[in-house]
């Protein structure tokens, strides 16, 4: 019999003994619905999760330092992983070239240093010292301005600053009233001075100074920002105690201040004199923290440290996979017996329809139609109860992330997505719904290929 | 009326040939003999009437003919073919394709209308559905069913729903038509509609049918040959008159023409 045939008449049975067979249908619904309730919980729980550490720019970027530079700013951050030893003064430099490099990797989406100085930040007249940090511009995407009072930086070198929270009680005790208002940085820049500056310079004293000094000179200095916003959470809190920052100021900007660092004096000692500049350690953003391990690989080839958090992503993921599983388990458990309703179900139309089958069989259908008949009308019933079970399992879903959401709100924190069907999730959860209903129409469309025609004529 | 012509000297070639059939069912220790040793020849064209009291073994002798059940031994050839050789496969495709069936309680499908049951073998068949629709309507006006085709069986009378069951096995132009007690669930006038119906239709179209009965008067009105069955043996074989007249006939004129050649 042709297919078309087959569905056709397999509905049109369906359809003849409709409560029995919505019932059924349900069965195979509220199995799937729980299925994919139970799996959407825990890929909610992973999306959210992810979408919280990717925020704090751990996973998808790897850390670079050169094998000559200092681990970190402070000394204390996780060693670095090497993967063969090096003499210091072979190593290349982190300098503009390198970052360049990094940047023409393919999966990179941004290359950038970590600026962070302390410094002096008048306001008011009062003096306070912090720690001042560059933002690179995709902080804006990564969620480090959700819930900011104020605004985020109009532009990647506005001349602007965000206050953390804590500092910002620090200038005012009213800290949204600091918003549009001004305030100014000291701090100690860099510069670098040629040979020939030296002897232009007219002053005799000044000449021998920059003479001692080798070419390299710190000069303090000012710059006034605008306060644009002010935030509670710590953005870009990152290995190595990169983070920390109470005044954070657009990268660009911070980069163009050239303010003095640590291994400026470093770089000055090894090379005896006059140096390129050279960066404490690189950040390289990578599209997705699946693309860690193969830019880590080509950075580490290149002759630099790297570093990345992949083996704890790795974990993480391997936890979801397992927590997955088990509610994949308890959600096939419904389905089980969703399925043994099928089961039931066909077996006692078998013996209602004894003599129809009789008949079918007397007009010349084959075992294979007769079987292929009862396999469509359990499929049927198993796309049917897919279909209803996945907007169903939607459904709870959508609910358990509204009473969560009710829940979280009323304690004061902000609402979160617990609940996700993925277009996979439901596909996969349709397709597994019909592979059931098959496999529990096996049985029941065997026995009925069986019949012996003369025996189910007889039947009354 | 009947002649004790013995149909073996027929020159037509026979369609279906059962040779030495036995059929056996076993009943907890006990082995039934419904079918023994029985051995017919029928032409292409005749109408058979298998005539023999409950329990003679003449339904289960159409069952085998009719592909619907195999013999324990012995060998039923139709065009050459030995059924009881043949996979469940082969033999579904001969009820399908050579055989139609009409039952004495209708066997009409009860949750389908009678154009669907009637469609029912071509389904099974393949046939195109635009040419399904147009054999379809062919059949059901072949037994003045035409108007009634989008009813249920439910809707229909006793005789009604047995010229239904005669279109669907007429439907796919079977080569063989076997009719187990056609009229056992109808009255004298719809029975005696359904056998002028039967006549008409192996007159018209040459078909072979092979009929069940236990009323010897029908069999004799209608049949052109009577075979007689009990205790599961084929106990007389005869042709009516005017086919013998005409089986006669035909063999002076093969003799005559032997003759001359």
């Amino acid at each position: 019999m042709k297919s078309r045939d087959l569905t056709e008449l397999a509905f049109r049975n369906l359809r003849e003994a409709v409560l029995r067979n919505s019932l059924t249908t349900l069965g195979v619904a509220v199995g799937v619905a729980s299925l994919v309730a139970m799996l959407s919980l825990g890929v909610g729980l992973q999306t959210l999760a992810s979408q919280r550490l990717n925020k704090s720019g751990l996973f998808d970027a790897v850390f670079v330092t050169s094998k000559r530079g200092v681990r970190g700013m402070n000394g204390d951050g996780p060693r670095p992983a090497t993967t063969k030893s090096a003499k210091p003064e072979d190593a290349k430099p982190l300098d503009e070239a390198a970052r360049q490099q990094f940047e023409s990797l393919p999966k990179v989406t941004e290359v950038y240093p970590q600026v962070r100085f302390l410094t002096e930040v008048r306001f008011n007249g009062a003096s306070y010292s912090t720690n001042v940090l560059g933002l690179p511009d995709s902080s804006r995407a990564s969620g480090t301005f959700d819930g900011i009072i104020g605004k985020a930086f109009s532009s990647p070198t506005a001349d602007e600053a965000i206050l953390q929270s804590e500092f910002a009680k620090e200038l005012s005790p009213q800290p949204a009233t600091l918003v549009g208002k001004e305030l100014t940085l000291r701090y100690a820049q860099r510069q670098e001075t040629s040979s020939s500056d030296v002897a232009n310079e007219k002053d005799i004293d000044k000449q021998m100074d920059e003479m001692m000094s080798g070419g390299i000179s710190i000069v303090s200095r000012e710059k006034k920002l605008r306060i644009a916003g002010i935030i509670d959470s710590d953005p870009a809190a990152g290995i190595g105690g990169f983070g920390g920052g109470r005044v954070f100021i657009p990268l660009r900007v911070a980069e163009d201040l050239h303010v003095a660092q640590p291994n400026d004096v470093q770089e000055f000692v090894r090379a005896g004199g006059l140096s390129k500049r050279a960066y404490v350690a690189l950040t390289v953003r990578v599209k997705s923290p699946k693309d860690v391990l193969k830019v880590e690989e080509a950075v580490k080839n290149m002759g630099y440290n790297t570093f990345s958090l992949l083996d704890a992503t790795r974990s993480l993921r391997l936890v979801f996979t397992v927590f997955d599983l088990f509610l994949g388990l308890f959600g096939s458990l419904a389905l089980t017996v969703a399925s043994l309703g099928i089961i039931n179900t066909l077996v006692m139309a078998i013996l209602e329809r004894r003599r129809e089958i009789g008949v079918l069989k007397a007009l010349g259908a084959t075992d294979r139609d007769v079987r292929s008949l009862f396999f469509a009308e359990a499929g049927a019933m198993g796309l049917l109860g897919g279909i209803s079970g996945v907007a169903l399992g939607w459904l709870i879903g959508a609910a358990l992330t509204w009473g969560t959401t009710i829940y979280l709100r009323r304690q004061d924190l902000p609402g979160v997505k617990i609940s996700y069907v993925p277009w996979w999730l439901a596909m996969g959860a349709i397709a597994f719904a019909v592979v059931v209903s098959l496999l529990a129409g096996l049985y029941p469309a065997g026995r009925a290929a069986r019949l012996n025609p003369v025996e189910a004529l007889r039947y009354e | 009326m009947l002649s004790n012509q013995s149909p073996g000297q027929a020159f037509d070639r026979p369609l279906i040939q059962a040779q030495n059939v036995s059929r056996q069912y076993r009943l907890g220790e006990a082995v039934i003999s419904a079918i023994n040793d029985v051995s017919l020849e029928i032409r292409g064209g005749e109408f058979l009437a298998l005539l023999g009291s409950s329990g003679s073994g003449k339904s289960t002798f159409l069952n085998l003919l009719a592909g619907l059940d195999r013999p324990s031994s012995g060998a039923i050839h139709v065009r050459g073919c030995n059924l009881a050789a043949i996979d469940s496969t082969e033999l579904a495709r001969y009820r399908r394709d050579t055989v139609g069936m009409v039952f004495q309680s209708f066997n009409l499908l009860p949750r389908i209308t009678l154009e669907e049951n009637v469609e029912l073998p071509l389904r099974l068949a393949e046939v195109d559905r635009a040419d399904r629709e147009v054999r379809v309507a062919a059949a059901l006006e072949h037994v003045r069913l035409g108007a009634r085709r989008r009813h249920r069986p439910s809707e229909l009378s006793g005789g009604e729903q047995q010229r239904g069951a005669l279109a669907r096995a007429l439907v796919n132009r079977p080569a063989i038509l076997f009719a187990d007690e056609p009229t056992g669930n109808l009255d004298s006038v719809n029975g005696e509609q359904i056998l002028l119906l039967l006549r008409e239709i192996q007159s018209s179209l040459g078909m072979t049918i092979i009929m069940v009965t236990h009323e010897r008067p029908l069999a004799e009105r209608f049949a052109n040959r009577i075979a007689v069955l009990s205790d599961g043996r084929l106990v007389s074989d005869t042709f009516c008159r005017a086919e013998a007249q005409r089986l006669q006939s035909g063999e002076q004129a093969g003799e005559a023409f032997g003759a001359n050649s």
